[in-house]
């Protein structure tokens, strides 16, 4: 499903991804960890296709597509979907608008006819129902006033509306108590299906209590210095950071 | 800026503005120029009674001794007067009796325009009036309005047939010399709608008039006048076009609104004259001054206003708040693109007890558009328990563009309570990224981000104006984020 191979990243002409291959099968769950300034946001995006990541080496092939030259709207529409670590408000937009627009988009680059309302409806609930996301926020602006949680279920709310073939969640857990963090995880489970794919991005080995992932990358400096099984987490949190430094 | 953002700019700049044709129709046109001989010719045209050549010519005389106002933020290249055609209008029968008789060219334009002139189209509930150069062209739904003692009719014809309402208000609002535009007008006007609500009536359609200026070199100046009697409500519609033309044209009007007791106006205006090209050559100079009196008790006026086109635009619509706890409104959208230029706001003065009024306008700035947001409240002393509540809000796409706010408060009376809010905030990048990776492509995503913050606004016109609105919004806009 996703194919990495040797990938260079600048970020304003600074180096920040130095050769990352990753392969990521439909079905499997991947958790990269790291510490804060290891690149894995860098990787998130580069994969998703934002326009400050700079290519300079290696490529990121996608359902036997390079993404090369691909915009990220194009990117979405073939079942790529990014949760962010800071997602964005859009004041005045209803998420009911926006999530409508989204999907009709999606449909349109699939050929399909706009979604009825009937249909939307009954779709919002059952999504909202499913990642425990409040029906008074689907009235208010995309993200804004949300509190933190809420920002994130709002993350999970939409991967379920779009059921993407393959989600890159972004630190979804970060600043999340215990109940939220379950809802979230509880949300990446229930989506789970063999063929799709689920990458999660965290700093914490927490959320893997709940989602049990089938590999575990670890990134440091820009490189993935060490993979494993579930385990890995586990042997990470027990001996820290510093241990893969000493490692490396 | 990416590269497809590039080509999204790219495209869209050069895409034309889509009511830029002209019609090859017969006009009757005086040379260019203005002295006395034309303000009595125009007079004359119309078959004015005395009255209002007196208003004209003592309006030009007055305008004679007046320099065009300078205190905006605006850079206006000077302007020749002597070089206008101060009267054109379309050849055609004197009197029509049915469409038929209409000149089907005319008819081609109302259609390319979108105007639902065509009798049966009526059924949608708009009562139209069609303003092309500086005659009244058609008004429908005559008949039907009539039945309620509504008149809606040309100016023109107003002045012939209700001479005693048009001598009472013309000039009662915006006196010729409240300004040199509005002096300019009232000597030279030529046609523009009026409209009278009865006592106790509640106008059941919207009212419409489109504006159109076809000729070259030709400035348009027209004047509306507004009439609601006690306990009657109207909501009134307007809406603008031009040609492509490389030179500028200047577009002087006057609106003029009363509104007694109890009675309510709401005015909506989409604003989309020519604004020039990319470059910013030729397009329509809009210097209009509006304004409505709440002269009853618990009286209301509402401006509502999306503004897309015109090179330069210099308008106010304000409200004398005179009645006693009489609610003002006014909720904008102004937007500034490429080299377009606008200096707009709003005044509230309030005169009775317990007024209040709205203030909130949203501008955008794109290109190397400059957008001016200018208010004043002011409150009397005899206006106790005023409330007034601005909010000015200033969006930023690219780094080119100006937004600048000129907040007047005038406060007489210790009772008032007054809030202001204003921001300042850029589309982001981040925000075009985010409904990008949910399959939103750029383009759509301006727009949606537009239309939110515009929100509050366009759901204030009615649902026909907002739609268009809504459209227009982002075509103004499309590519514009760098």
């Amino acid at each position: 499903m996703l194919e990495i191979k040797n990938l260079h990243v600048n970020i304003e002409g600074k180096e920040i991804l130095k050769g990352i291959d990753l392969h990521v099968r439909a079905g499997e769950i991947h958790a990269i960890m790291g510490p804060n300034g290891s690149g894995k946001s860098t990787l998130a995006s580069a994969i998703a296709g934002k326009d400050i990541v700079e290519i300079t080496e290696g490529e990121i092939n996608y359902m036997g597509e390079n993404l090369k030259d691909m915009n990220p709207e194009d990117r979405a529409r073939k079942g790529l979907f990014l949760g962010f670590q800071y997602p964005v408000e859009i004041p005045g937009v209803s998420l009911v608008n926006f999530m409508k627009t989204a999907i009709n988009e999606n449909r349109k680059f699939k050929g399909l006819e706009p979604i009825s309302a009937s249909e939307f409806l009954k779709m919002m609930n059952e999504k909202q129902e499913l990642v425990g996301l409040h029906a008074k926020l689907t009235s208010r602006s995309v993200n804004e006033g949300f509190s933190g949680g809420e920002k994130k279920r709002n993350e999970i709310f939409q991967m379920a509306m779009l059921e993407p073939l393959l989600a890159i969640l972004d630190e979804t857990d970060s600043g999340l108590d215990i109940d939220a963090m379950k809802i979230v995880a509880n949300g990446v489970n229930k989506l789970k299906r063999s063929y799709n794919a689920t990458i999660l991005i965290t700093h914490y080995q927490r959320l893997l209590d709940y989602v049990i992932p089938d590999f575990v990358h670890v990134l440091y400096k820009g490189r993935i210095v060490r993979s494993g099984e579930k385990e890995l987490a586990q042997e990470l949190e027990e001996k820290g950071y510093e241990w893969i430094e000493e490692e490396v | 800026m990416n590269a497809s953002q590039d080509k999204l700019l790219a495209k869209v700049t050069q895409a034309d503005y889509k009511y830029g044709f002209y019609t090859d129709i017969e006009t009757d046109a005086f040379a260019k120029g203005l002295n006395e001989d034309v303000v009595r010719q125009i007079s004359g045209k119309k078959n004015e009674p005395g009255f209002m050549l007196d208003f004209r010519l003592k309006a030009y005389s007055h305008w004679k001794t007046m320099k065009m106002p300078e205190w905006a933020h605006l850079t206006i290249p000077e302007i020749d007067y002597q070089d206008i055609i101060y009267y054109a209008a379309p050849l055609q029968k004197p009197t029509l009796g049915s469409l038929d008789e209409v000149d089907p060219e005319l008819l081609r334009t109302f259609e390319k325009l979108g105007i639902p002139l065509e009798e049966q189209k009526l059924l949608s509930g708009v009562a139209v009036d069609a303003v092309m150069d500086s005659i009244s062209v058609k008004t429908t739904f005559k008949e039907t309005l009539a039945e309620l003692g509504v008149i809606f009719c040309p100016m023109s014809e107003a002045i012939r047939e209700y001479p005693d309402l048009a001598k009472k208000y013309i000039g009662s609002v915006v006196p010729y010399t409240d300004n040199f535009f509005a002096a300019l007008n009232s000597a030279v006007f030529s046609d523009g709608s009026f409209c009278y609500i009865p006592k106790g009536v509640r106008c059941p359609m919207e009212l419409s008039t489109y504006f159109r200026i076809n000729m070259a070199n030709t400035g348009q100046f027209e004047r509306t006048l507004i009439i609601a009697e006690d306990d009657s409500y109207v909501s009134y519609l307007e809406g603008c076009t031009a040609p492509v033309r490389d030179n500028n044209q200047l577009h002087a009007a006057v609106v003029e609104i009363v509104v007694l007791d109890n009675a309510e106006v709401k005015y909506s205006t989409v604003q989309n004259w020519y604004p020039g090209d990319k470059n910013g050559k030729g397009g329509i100079y809009n210097f209009v001054t509006k304004r409505g009196l709440c002269k009853g008790d618990h009286s209301k006026i509402s401006w509502n206003q999306v503004e897309t086109g015109s090179a330069i635009t210099w308008k106010y619509p304000s409200c004398i708040l005179k009645g006693n706890h009489t609610t003002g409104e006014f909720y904008s959208v102004a937007i500034t693109n490429n080299y377009q230029q606008a200096d707009t706001g709003t005044k509230m003065i309030h005169i009775g007890k317990n007024s209040r009024s709205t203030i909130i306008s949203k501008g955008i700035s794109a290109g190397h558009g400059q957008n001016s947001f200018r208010s004043l409240v002011k409150v009397l002393k005899t206006a106790d328990n005023v409330r007034n509540f601005t909010q000015c809000d200033s969006l930023l796409m690219g780094d080119q563009c100006g937004a600048h706010t000129f907040p007047y408060i005038e406060v007489e009376n210790d009772s008032a309570v007054l809030e202001h809010e204003a921001t300042t905030s850029r589309i982001g990048e981040d925000q075009i990224f985010y409904c990008n990776q949910r399959g939103i492509d750029t383009e759509n995503a301006i727009g949606l981000i537009i239309n939110g913050y515009a929100r509050e606004v366009l759901n204030k016109l009615p649902m026909e104006f907002a739609v268009e609105a809504q459209k227009l919004l982002q075509i103004s806009l499309e590519g514009s984020v760098g």
